[in-house]
């Protein structure tokens, strides 16, 4: 590839895809890496664990609804969680911007630890580094984290069929709209807050229904978009989606028909996109909905047999495609 | 949306399902195929997200007009821009221009090169760039038409009572009025009614658009930007279309106004003056740029930088040109999707997110379908 790294190449749109594709894969996609997991499935001494690592550059380090200690947290546990296990260790790797002040640092800490806490996780590991001021920004978070998987979840695509139900978990785009309402300065009323949170007890909750759950998957950068994509891109089925049945919170909703963003590119980072066979989509949302992180679960549309094809009704009935995001719509969203 | 809101909306947009398709009855009938154009390109891009094509019979043609400003703006504006970046110049600029073409590179390679720029939603973000970095030259990227010139200027306003020495603007604004006269003038193109934009409108006010009615019998309807709005405002064109007379709706009357915001557009011509502008695809058009007067002439970054701008080099393959006039549907032009789409735009219509090519791509190639303006 001629060139250089545009920021674009780290929107997890199509720039990204290509990244990964010319780059990473003819290199490394031998192994378990070819299907491109959050999480990999591995085996260990005949025992089965998910592995997985993420790293954290957001920007600005404290947002409403968290910083990026939770985030931290919380990206890994719920990669971990929609692979199917039940998150057990991460590690911790800091690098530090010289000056960053010890009170922002011991808040972002405190919010790591109070997220390892409610997610059951143990921090088992870790590393500092400290760079010269001006290069980095502020504070870059990694994490890595292996999980133990739940035997129940057979997760893959093979046994998708047309009818079967696409489900969210909550309301989407809050995490992206709460970075760029906190990054340009825009005081809304009652504006986004961020929804980082873990989706972990959601994926534990259904466990006994695992059977009939095809695929789980947390919409973050590129948002549900790029997800119903990654979904179908490939595969026998299509999805249909339908606009009024998003669920959404208002200030996110404000924000979004200011900017003329499509919510359905904007980030989530606590929120938990499911395709199940129908008649499991009632219990599962039963399930949900006795949960906070649960609570404004819903169906949102279903398997078609358009091979490929994401589409959308809007919400006034008219039928549209459902395109990957392009470009750097919002870079350092996490 | 709950779940009874998106029902009744659903129910409204069935009525105007119904009455359009009447419409269409009516016009097969007469054998006559109506030929509709949006100006601006919020409408561009609310008719491709909420599918709204999907409700028009075939004697209802909708064609796309120039008012995505990034899609009418000259590569040589972009080639100036750039050059700032690679001087040192902090250029702080809305985001769809990182990505579009110039001659030679684009924002987004001279900011990969090193290049300071700065994406804002708001341009009262490069107020803040400038009070925050007085060592630097900070220059935003004045694009964008009359919606966008008043908070500009009122961003320019604000920066010269706080006596902000560092910040200029490399103006392309442009008016919409002149661009419509063009086009409707124009024997190559037939437009039979205008969708014309709220928000524009809000400012300019609704009698800007009295001659396309009074005199060129082109039916005109000023609409929002909600999906309902577009499909009463296409409602209202074909009621004035068929029954013979044309006017001027306002369907926003709650904000536009027949005369315009008076405010800003004082505060515009304060700052401002009209002169001539080029316009990728529809060439020189008189009076259609506003330009920083004279004695403003220290914000002006042209002046200021001592940039000499020159007429960009096109791709010579773009059709952006066409189809920024409605003689072309996007999915008419040969590189369209091919070595054309929205992550290596070879023309700004498939950059902007406003852009007719960007939106056709994006939204399946219903976009600009019903293409042919042309009589
Ligand atoms: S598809 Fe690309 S090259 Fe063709 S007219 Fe549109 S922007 Fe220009």
């Amino acid at each position: 590839m001629k060139g250089r790294i545009l920021l674009g190449h780290g929107g997890g749109g199509r720039l990204s895809h290509e990244l990964v594709e010319t780059e990473i894969l003819p290199r490394f996609g031998a192994g378990p890496l070819q299907s491109l997991p959050d999480a990999a499935t591995l085996t260990l001494g005949g025992r089965r664990f998910c592995f997985s690592t993420d790293s954290f550059v957001v920007q600005p380090l404290e947002f409403p609804g968290g910083n990026i200690g939770d985030l931290a947290v919380h990206g890994t546990v719920n990669d971990l969680a929609v692979a199917g296990s039940r998150p057990r260790f991460l590690s911790l790797a800091l690098i530090l911007e010289e000056g960053l002040p010890l009170a922002t640092l011991g808040r972002i800490l405190d919010a790591v630890k109070r997220g390892a806490d409610a997610c059951g996780v143990t921090i088992a590991t870790g590393d500092t580094k400290v760079v010269r001021r001006g290069q980095c920004d502020g504070l870059y978070i990694n994490t890595a984290g292996i999980g133990e998987v739940i035997e129940e979840f057979s997760l893959g695509f093979a046994g998708v069929i047309p009818g079967d139900a696409i489900l969210v978990s909550g309301p989407i785009g809050d995490h992206g709209a709460a970075i760029l309402a906190a990054r340009e300065g825009f005081r809304i009323d009652r504006g986004p807050v961020s929804d980082s949170r873990p989706v972990h007890r959601l994926v534990e909750a259904i466990a006994p229904l695992a059977a009939g759950v095809r695929f789980m998957r947390d919409p973050t950068r590129g948002g549900v978009a790029t997800v119903l994509n990654e979904m179908a891109l490939g595969h026998h089925f299509g999805l249909r989606i339908r606009e009024n049945d998003l669920p959404h919170s208002p200030g996110t909703r404000a924000l979004a028909e200011m900017l003329g963003l499509d919510l359905l590119h904007v980030a989530s980072e606590g929120c938990l996109l499911l395709l199940c066979a129908r008649e499991l989509a009632d219990p599962i949302l039963e399930r949900w909905r006795t949960f906070p992180e649960g609570r404004q679960a819903q169906v949102i549309g279903e398997v078609t047999d358009q091979a490929g094809r994401v589409v959308l009704e809007t919400a006034i009935g008219g039928l549209r495609l459902v395109d990957l995001p392009s470009g750097e719509l919002l870079p350092r969203i996490c | 949306m709950n779940y009874r809101d998106g029902f009744r909306r659903m129910e409204a947009a069935g009525h105007f399902r119904r009455r359009l398709a009447d419409h269409g009855r009516q016009l097969a009938r007469e054998g006559r195929v109506v030929r509709l154009m949006e100006v601006c390109g919020s409408h561009t891009m609310a008719i491709a997200r909420y599918a709204i094509r999907d409700f028009l019979p075939a004697g209802i043609r909708l064609v796309s007009g120039p008012g995505c400003p990034v899609c009418v703006t000259d590569p040589g504006y972009l080639d100036a821009a750039i050059e700032l970046a690679d001087r040192g110049v902090i250029v702080s600029t809305f985001g769809d221009m990182v990505r579009v073409p110039g001659s030679r590179s684009t924002l987004a390679q001279a900011r990969a090169e090193g290049g300071r720029v700065e994406v804002c939603y708001s341009p009262m973000s490069a107020l803040e760039l400038a009070r925050n970095h007085p060592a630097s030259e900070v220059v935003f990227l004045a694009v964008g038409f009359e919606t966008t010139v008043a908070p500009v200027i009122a961003m320019l306003d604000a920066a010269v009572s706080q006596g902000i020495g560092n910040l200029s603007l490399l103006t392309a604004f442009k008016r919409i009025p002149p661009a419509l006269a063009a086009l409707i003038s124009d024997p190559g193109i037939r437009i039979d009614g205008l969708l014309c934009p709220a928000h524009v409108s809000a400012i300019i006010g609704a009698d800007a658009y009295l001659p396309f009615a009074e005199t060129h019998g082109v039916a005109c309807v000023v609409a929002g930007f909600e999906p309902l709005d577009i499909l009463l405002g296409l409602d209202g064109l074909l009621q004035q279309y068929l029954s013979g007379k044309a006017r001027v709706d306002n369907q926003y009357a709650r904000v536009v106004k027949p005369g315009g915001n008076r405010q800003a557009l004082a505060l515009m011509d304060r700052y401002l003056l009209p002169g001539d502008a080029s316009w990728r695809g529809l060439g020189t058009i008189p009076a259609s740029a506003l330009n920083l007067r004279p004695e403003f002439s220290r914000f002006d970054a042209g002046n200021r930088h001592g940039l000499i701008l020159q007429p960009g080099r096109l791709n010579p393959g773009c059709l952006c040109g066409e189809i920024l006039k409605g003689k072309l549907a996007p999915e008419e032009c040969p590189l369209f999707g091919g070595a054309c789409h929205p992550d290596r735009p070879l023309g700004p219509c498939m950059v902007s997110s406003e852009g007719n090519c960007a939106a056709a791509f994006r939204y399946g190639g219903k976009v600009g379908m019903a293409s042919g303006v042309c009589a």
